[in-house]
């Protein structure tokens, strides 16, 4: 509901809202600007002083006005003939010219009313509501998906345009809203929608009929601070009936040009000072620096606008439509959906049409829409849930927990719940979990296991597919790509062969980098741009699922670098491994942006096992600028599975690795890399409390070892693997 | 130079006790290029001895504004009242306001002035920027302003 209401104001004022930031951001240097060109007065000038210095330059002076930047305008006629200036306030002379700037003045128009009057007024206004709406129901995203306000600029993961558009919101977002709520109450201040509050001036002032004193005279004049000054008008000459009127910060009065009497006062009304406010804090007028910070956090707004665009359309690109859909009513499998950003339903979409061409009807609906008493015909309901945030409910799950929680009995239909999630975070499908505990508790009969979809995982689908099938008793192969992407031809240009003696023959593989097209490196699309982490998907010939590998390069060392181990039976690999050079494989780029070493100079704790050492020394090798790095290497055999033995040293040299810390498994003494961590027990705490950042990468059940040792190691000073994981201070790639 | 055509039947502007006699009388007001937005104008009379008798035009429609036409204001109170009615948009630079409106015998050639104030946004305040004399001599004789009117003439 509340993305619903974040989407359509997006799309329709989009064009609106640009021109509003851009112009705003424009239009908020000016007070800056003439803040710092404007001649400032000395402290504690009067404002009597500061009149007779202009009164002397020009006798004719008609009205003197400060403006909140500081600058002085005075008006005069002389002779007849009109005359303005911006005064120099220590000497009363004129300095610059008091034209309105042609330029800000077009900006001001086109900012408030497009050129269009009070038509064009209304439609800005309803540009600003737009922001507004669109900053508030932001917020409550941004919330959500870190999982509460607490968590506003926790560290982000997922495609870059998400990213992005939260990575700049939840700065900008404090600025848009002060500027589109300002400007709202401006435009009701104009229209009169608000009171204005201005105190009605006496219509004639009772004056003592005597003219000519001086206004450096005048005591309210001398009592006056020229700070405190908004306008001074004097009065005409030869009128003895006319007065003196002056207005500041405080209020408006009327004073006698014979006695110098203060006639008449009135203080600034509430409505005034809140209006002043307002403007102010729109404007940045009188608080110049305010308006720069509010008119950069403006200029987020486009870049929000075109990555926001990107999400809708990646969104709907990512929600297949399901073709022959059965009804609820008549289907034998009900597949429910929980989906946040719309790339389960791509699960599900393989899901039916694998099971419709087994020759059953099938529904696929959202998980919000449970309803068991119309599934009259189902033999068995299937939920494929992701999580949200800190194990939330996605967005098409809502209400589900609450509606399976009110039933008298559980369906007689049994159930299988299928997680989707990201290993890398602590709250691993914990939603998926709540459903299959309320479901046991609810005695719901069970089809199969909760079972686990990491990171869109086709391996862990296909294989929960199999599960599935065994369960129905038809052979089920679910090949889910969830975008297909364009792979690309790769030629094998060396490979460097380990760990034969072991029994874990592996392949250091490098490959020459395919020509990216003009295009691609336009938009960094392909093999044009990646970093050692990204995968690689590698489609096997005679298969159709791609199988993932870590590269151990980046983009810019001018090839692409896998390491491989040779499973028995496995297809994938025992073609890579088989690769001489100048064979080909075909893949495609797949990037992992949650697994990156991350810009500053904080030192890095990598630790790797077996082929998971592979990113790790990719980073190593980026690290031309000598950040410490401190690697934590798992081998079986220095002999035989020391993968970059030859490296090492000289890296070491070069300072991109600070130091290398070995673990040997084979031998009289096996040695893992957690029992290196624990050895090393007093220098990794001490790292990792003065910000030291730890990437994980290989086997499960290594990551498993390395997070028990490092609790360990980090308990004394009140930190765990949980607690860096949500400063992102520890990831893991884990496989 | 654009012409905008304002015109009214305003059968009870200034109407005197006693004086029923009127007749239809055109203002035309033509701006300098003074290089800013819509200037705001209200256009008045006084009588002979200088106090406010009523108001012909108010060419502006946000009266938060009102305040910068300073001798209307101060003559007035800023009462949004005396211009009910006979409120137009403001008139841009190079711009002309022609007004038709019915107006006592009476006024003319017994002391009473024409008065117009003006104002522009972040430029100065130019209250009685034109006055002069209603007399039937006059009809038809342009006079400048003194900032930002070009031409002032009224006709019958």
């Amino acid at each position: 509901m509340i993305r619903a209401f974040h989407r359509w104001p997006g799309l329709l004022a989009l064009a609106l809202v640009t021109v509003l930031t851009l112009s705003g951001a424009a239009l908020s240097v000016f007070p800056a600007a003439e803040r710092l060109t404007t001649p400032q007065a000395e402290a504690g000038l009067s404002v009597a002083a500061l009149a007779e210095r202009i009164q002397a330059a020009y006798p004719g002076v008609e009205q003197i006005r400060r403006a909140p930047s500081g600058r002085i305008t005075a008006y005069w006629f002389d002779q007849g003939v009109p005359g303005a200036a911006v005064i120099d306030p220590a000497t009363g002379e004129g300095v610059a010219s008091a034209d309105p700037n042609q330029t800000q003045r077009w900006l001001t128009n086109l900012h408030r009313s497009l050129f269009l009057g009070d038509g064009g007024r209304i439609a800005m206004a309803l540009g600003a509501a737009a922001m507004l709406v669109l900053s508030v129901s932001g917020a409550m995203l941004v919330a959500r998906r870190a999982g509460g306000w607490r968590h506003w600029f926790a560290r982000l993961r997922g495609p870059l345009a998400g990213r992005l558009h939260v990575e700049i919101a939840r700065v900008a977002v404090f600025g848009l809203v002060l500027s589109s709520a300002t400007a709202l109450w401006m435009t009701a201040s104009t229209f009169d929608l608000v009171p204005n509050g201005g105190a009605a001036a006496i219509v004639a002032p009772e004056v003592s009929g005597e003219t000519g004193m001086p206004p450096a005279l005048m005591p309210t004049l001398e009592d006056t601070p020229v700070a405190e000054l908004r306008a001074l008008n004097f009065p005409y000459p030869d009128d003895p009936t006319d007065i003196y009127k002056l207005k500041t910060d405080r209020g408006t009065g009327y004073l006698d040009q014979g006695t110098g009497a203060l006639l008449w006062w009135a203080d600034l009304s509430g409505w005034e000072r809140v209006f002043e406010t307002v403007y102010m804090l729109h404007t940045g007028q009188g608080a110049a620096a305010l308006g720069l910070v509010l008119g950069l956090m403006a200029l987020g707004v486009p870049a929000l606008g075109a990555t926001g665009v990107l999400i809708w359309l990646a969104g709907r690109r990512g929600r297949p439509r399901i073709r022959g859909n059965q009804p609820a009513g008549r289907a034998e499998t009900v597949v429910l959906v929980g989906s946040e950003g719309g790339s389960t339903w791509g699960f599900a979409a393989t899901l039916h049409a694998a099971l419709t061409g087994a020759g059953q009807s099938v529904h696929v609906g959202p998980m919000s829409g449970f309803a068991p008493e119309r599934y009259a015909r189902a033999e068995r309901i299937i939920v494929l849930a992701a999580t949200y945030g800190d194990g939330d409910a996605p967005a098409s799950a809502r209400g589900f927990l609450d509606r399976l929680a009110a039933l008298d009995r559980a369906p007689r239909a049994p159930l299988a719940v299928l997680g989707f999630g990201d290993r890398s975070f602590p709250d691993y499908c914990a939603f998926a979990r709540a459903v299959a505990a309320a479901a046991q508790a609810k005695g719901w009969p069970e089809l199969l296991a909760l079972d686990t979809v990491d990171r869109q995982s086709p391996q862990d689908f296909a294989r929960w597919g199999r599960a599935l099938g065994e369960a129905l008793g038809t052979p089920l192969e679910l090949s889910h790509q969830p975008v297909v992407p364009k792979t690309e031809t790769l030629t094998l240009v060396s490979r460097r062969d380990y760990g034969a003696e072991v029994q874990a023959p592996t392949a250091i593989l490098r490959f020459a980098l395919p020509r990216a097209t003009l295009w691609q490196r336009l938009t960094g699309a392909g093999f044009a741009r990646f970093e050692a982490g990204d995968l690689i998907g590698i489609v096997p010939e005679g298969g159709t699922v791609p199988r993932f590998y870590s590269l151990a390069s980046a983009r810019r060392d001018g090839f692409i670098e896998i390491v491989v181990r040779k499973h028995p039976g496995g297809l994938c690999s025992g073609q890579l491994t088989a690769l001489e050079p100048g064979d080909t494989a075909t893949g495609f780029l797949r990037r992992n942006p949650g697994f990156r070493p991350g810009r500053g100079r904080a030192p890095l704790i990598l630790i790797g096992a077996g082929t998971g050492i592979g990113p790790l020394a990719g980073m190593v090798r980026g690290n031309a600028r000598g950040r410490p790095i401190h690697l934590f290497f798992g081998m079986r055999h220095p002999d035989s599975d020391f993968f970059y033995r030859d490296e090492m040293p000289a890296w070491q040299a070069e300072g991109r690795l600070t130091r290398l810390v070995t673990a040997v498994s084979r031998g009289a003494r096996p040695h893992y890399v957690q029992d290196a961590l624990r050895g090393d027990a007093a220098q990794v705490a001490r790292l990792i409390r003065d910000g030291a950042r730890v990437m994980v990468c290989g086997g499960r059940d290594m990551a498993a070892g390395v997070a028990d040792a490092l609790a360990e190691i980090l308990a004394p000073s009140g930190l765990s693997p949980a607690t860096l994981k949500a400063e992102g201070r520890y990831v893991e790639d884990v496989y | 130079m654009k012409t905008l055509f304002a015109t009214l039947a305003l059968t009870t502007a200034l109407t005197l006790p006693g004086l029923a006699m009127a007749r239809p009388v055109t203002l035309t007001t033509t701006l300098n290029n003074y290089g800013g937005d819509g200037a705001y104008l209200a256009l008045y009379v006084t009588d002979p001895s200088g106090a406010y008798v009523g108001s012909l035009w108010m060419a502006g429609g946000k009266s938060k504004y009102y305040e910068h036409l300073s001798d209307w204001y101060r003559a007035t109170g800023g009462d949004t009242a005396q211009v009910n009615g006979i409120t137009g948009a403001s008139v841009g630079a190079g711009r002309t306001l022609e007004i038709t409106l019915d107006l006592a015998d009476a006024l003319f050639d017994a002391g009473y002035t024409l008065h117009i104030d003006a104002a522009v946004e972040d430029m100065r305040d130019s209250p009685n920027e034109v006055a002069v004399p209603l007399t039937t001599a006059g009809a038809g004789t342009p006079v400048q302003g003194r900032r930002y009117i070009a031409s002032f003439a009224y006709d019958m």
